[in-house]
């Protein structure tokens, strides 16, 4: 609480966050093929994710890194015509067994959308509705548990005196805030971010950075961006989607140093050097 | 952790049974749909099944107290009423449309419109009062009755107008505007450019809308009730009374009793088909044009 | 020249359909004002109607329509829930249920007398009653209102489905929360358009709800709606023009009202739209 008056975030700064280093993978992917109909986006993509560090996976639009995002917490079920195929083991159990309970899944495992999302109710009721949905049925408790938090995300002062307001009259980067918070407040164990900042203005969109870095190490993070720089400071891994033959796939994937400063393929060095450089 | 397993399969539940139960809402109103075949058709069996509809055809004019349901004096009056109606209403509604999308300074527009839709919305039973009191007796003056084709074609037109107006309007609206100032550029004056380029382009929505006209004046019945004079007849004359298939059923429902109740019921259906076969023809106009 | 007679040809077709509705609420009042009153609205009609009032009339009226909205409120949204949330684009079983709807919104009202009376009335045992009206007008305004609330639900925004399942939600709850709330003026504009329709219909009343014009005890009482009381003074009762047309002021009222209802709940639709 002491940084409260200097920083609106109460995650902490970022060197207090915990660095990872638990050997055994929280999410393995192995094999992850996504189609929508006759179309195939994804190819046979395989990669671990570990608990607390930050996974930045990069690479130019349309190489399937939504399609993958979506399919480790099962959004692709809503998709009319989509059709994943392969394995992916959340703390050694698979997702896509039928008896999944898909609802406490998608509690576990948050989505972060690339435009802001929140829905047309008041602030309140976009933290609280998660809530009550997920069986916190004192009111007391849902109110504080939203207040930590717009705390953690930083908006808590912006909006303590309008919590009762729509949330669409937010600006862009409040809006994801917001929807971040949303997010947290259900205690999930891995947040998938898909782009987070690149709707948002140069302003908000560091503000949003900002909070990401501090939430390294309390909460395992799977970021899609294109902000090699960002991703190279704040990134543990970092995996190289590309498409070949019109389907998307995975090139490299390793530590993010050493991605990014000795690329093992010849890909990822071009596209490094030539969006960076 | 947040909940318990318990909650999350009592969740798990309200989904499974929300889906089914849904279905279940729509498959309600389709089954209106076919209890209305079935009970019409219930009803109307007597005369349909002993070859009766041939009557409709053969006999000679409808005196159903004496078993005679020739109904084709009345479904003539009902087609000439509908599509005298049309064919004051389409160029008025053409017109009106026009005057909606092109014409109209934008202090008007909205006045129009609001004006097109309180005339849409007005009941058929209050525009059959006004042709009661006030048309009839001025289409008197030149030859009594008063109560007559002409009558019930002016004020079934008047029912009409607004709607093909508005619909009119609409298809105009989507006439891509690059497509018209395209045809200004090659030197098009107004009357022009909406003729031969904004009507053609909205051709497809007009038909729809013009379709969907006919459907409801032959569908309407408070108003040929009023005003038409209810004899049955031969359309032959403008100023002389008809009486066309819907007040009919109207007119006599209330005492028909055996056969002729199941006549009554057999005309209705054959109204409904043809209706459908309006509507029907106005779904596809705009889909194919 | 041709572009003269053009644009005089257009703004005459404006003022001919202008001065119809001039012409026909022109006439209305000038018959119809003097016998309006507040006594007019609330005392019991006399002398078949050529006195006295609309009162029990006005009250049946209500009966009818509520009884209306009460079923198809509830089964219309349903319905529409099931057609927008939980069908796709070539779902048969959905398309056919939209094909029978869109057959049922042609059938015309008169036909639906006839059926309220075999149905409703004869084979359901309801007689001539208010519920048996009330019922008959629900299935003629079912089409439309379904069309339209699903209309309002699929223009809702897919992002806030897909946050919804993102953070772990019931489809249900989503629907219910979330939804069904962001599409209320569209619905609620289909609700006010199906009050107008029935409020304005005759001829499906004419041999479900019957004529009786004393003010109803129960909804199997018999009971007449305005626009049926309008068309017995103009038909039946000879010197009731002047009641006629006071009745007739008084429903053309109640539809504007709920047609400017109607047109308000829409552009509270379009305006959160565009701020979403």
């Amino acid at each position: 609480m002491i940084n409260q008056y200097q920083t609106p975030f109460t995650l902490g700064s970022v060197n207090e966050a915990l660095t990872c280093c638990v050997p055994e993978p929280q999410l393995e992917v192995r094999a992850l093929s996504v189609s929508y109909g006759e179309r195939r986006v994804l190819e046979a993509v395989s990669l671990d994710i570990y608990r607390g560090c930050i996974t930045a996976l990069i690479g130019p639009s349309g190489c399937g890194k939504t399609s993958f995002l979506s399919s480790i917490n099962r959004l692709t079920d809503m998709l009319p015509s989509a059709r994943v195929e392969g394995s992916v083991r959340f703390d050694g159990r698979e997702i896509f067994d039928a008896t999944v309970d898909t609802l406490q899944l998608r509690r576990r495992i948050g989505m972060i959308f690339q435009k802001p999302n929140p829905f047309p109710l008041s602030i309140r009721r976009n933290l609280e509705l998660p809530l009550r949905e997920h069986g916190v049925r004192n009111r007391r408790e849902r109110s504080e548990r939203a207040e930590q938090g717009l705390r953690d995300v930083g908006l808590w002062d912006e909006v303590k005196d309008r919590l009762d307001s729509s949330a669409m009259a937010l600006s862009g980067g409040q809006q994801q805030r917001l929807c971040i918070a949303r997010a947290l407040v259900l205690e999930p164990e891995i947040l998938l971010m898909d782009e987070p900042c690149s709707a948002l203005d140069p302003m908000s969109s560091a503000v949003v950075e900002e909070l990401i870095t501090r939430l390294r190490g309390r909460y395992t993070i799977v970021i899609v961006t294109h902000n090699l720089a960002q991703a190279k400071r704040v990134a543990n891994y970092a995996g190289f989607f590309w498409m070949t033959e019109r389907v998307g796939k995975l090139i490299e994937f390793g530590q993010s140093q050493r991605l990014f400063e000795a690329p093992a393929h010849a890909l990822t060095r071009a596209y490094i050097s030539g969006v960076s450089g | 952790m947040i909940l318990s397993r318990a909650s999350s399969l009592y969740r798990w539940n309200i989904d499974r049974t929300l889906a089914p139960l849904l279905l279940l809402a729509g498959l309600l109103c389709t089954a209106i749909l076919l209890l209305i075949v079935l009970f019409l058709s219930k009803e109307a069996w007597p005369v349909l099944a002993n070859g009766g509809w041939r009557a409709f055809i053969a006999d000679n004019g409808w005196y159903p107290r004496e078993g005679l349901f020739g109904l084709l004096p009345m479904l003539a009056a009902s087609l000439v009423v509908m599509l005298g109606a049309i064919t004051l209403a389409a160029p008025v509604g053409l017109g009106c449309a026009i005057f909606l999308q092109f014409y109209s300074p934008p202090v008007l527009r909205r006045g129009f419109r609001l004006l097109l839709s309180l005339l849409a919305g007005m009941p058929s039973v209050v525009l059959g009062l006004w042709g009661l009191t006030v048309l009839v007796p001025l289409v008197a003056r030149w030859q009594p009755p008063g109560t007559s084709l002409l009558t019930a074609i002016l004020v079934l037109a008047m029912m009409i107008v607004p709607t093909m107006a508005l619909a009119g309007a609409a298809a105009l609206s989507l006439v891509p505007a690059e497509m018209i100032s395209g045809a200004a550029a090659l030197g098009m004056g107004p009357r022009s450019r909406i003729l031969y380029v904004a009507v053609p382009a909205a051709r497809r929505g007009m038909l729809s809308g013009v379709l969907l006209s006919m459907a409801r004046a032959l569908g309407e019945t408070m108003v040929l009730l009023m005003v038409a004079g209810n004899v049955v007849q031969y359309p032959h004359g403008l100023l002389e009374p008809v009486r066309a298939l819907t007040a009919n059923i109207a007119l006599e429902m209330a005492y028909a009793t055996d056969l002729h109740r199941a006549g009554l019921f057999a005309s209705g259906l054959l109204l409904t088909l043809l209706v459908l076969v309006l509507a029907g023809f106005a779904a596809r106009s705009l889909r194919y044009g | 020249m041709a572009e003269r007679l053009f644009t005089w040809t257009i703004w005459l077709s404006a003022a001919l359909v202008a001065a119809a509705l001039v012409w026909v609420i022109g006439d209305l009042v000038r018959l119809g004002m003097a016998h309006l009153s507040l006594d007019f609205l609330l005392s019991v009609p006399r002398d078949a109607g050529r006195s006295g009032g609309i009162g029990p009339i006005l009250v049946s009226t209500v009966l009818i329509i509520g009884v209306t909205l009460a079923v198809a409120l509830p089964l219309g949204l349903m319905a529409a829930v099931w057609l927008a949330e939980f069908t796709t684009r070539g779902n048969a079983l959905g398309n056919a249920i939209r094909l029978s709807l869109d057959v049922m919104a042609g059938v015309p009202s008169i036909v639906f007398g006839l059926f309220g009376n075999a149905f409703f009335s004869i084979y359901l045992g309801m007689g001539f009653s208010i519920l048996s009206g009330g019922l008959t007008l629900a299935c003629m305004v079912l089409p439309v209102f379904i069309r339209t609330s699903e209309m309002g639900l699929a223009a809702v925004s897919d992002a806030w489905r897909h946050g919804a399942s993102a953070l772990g939600m019931t489809r249900s709850a989503a629907i219910w929360h979330i939804l069904l709330p962001a599409a209320s003026p569209a619905i609620g504009a289909g609700i006010m358009l199906g009050i107008g329709r029935a409020t304005a219909e005759t001829a499906a009343l004419i041999f479900t709800s019957g004529y009786v014009d004393r003010m109803p005890e129960s909804l199997l009482d018999s009971g007449r709606s305005l626009a049926v009381h309008i068309y017995d003074l103009s038909m039946n009762v000879t010197g009731g023009d002047a009641a006629a047309h006071a009745a007739a002021l008084v429903l053309i009222a109640l539809i504007v009202v709920f047609n400017l209802l109607a047109q308000w709940l829409t552009d509270r639709w379009l305006h959160r739209r565009l701020i979403a």
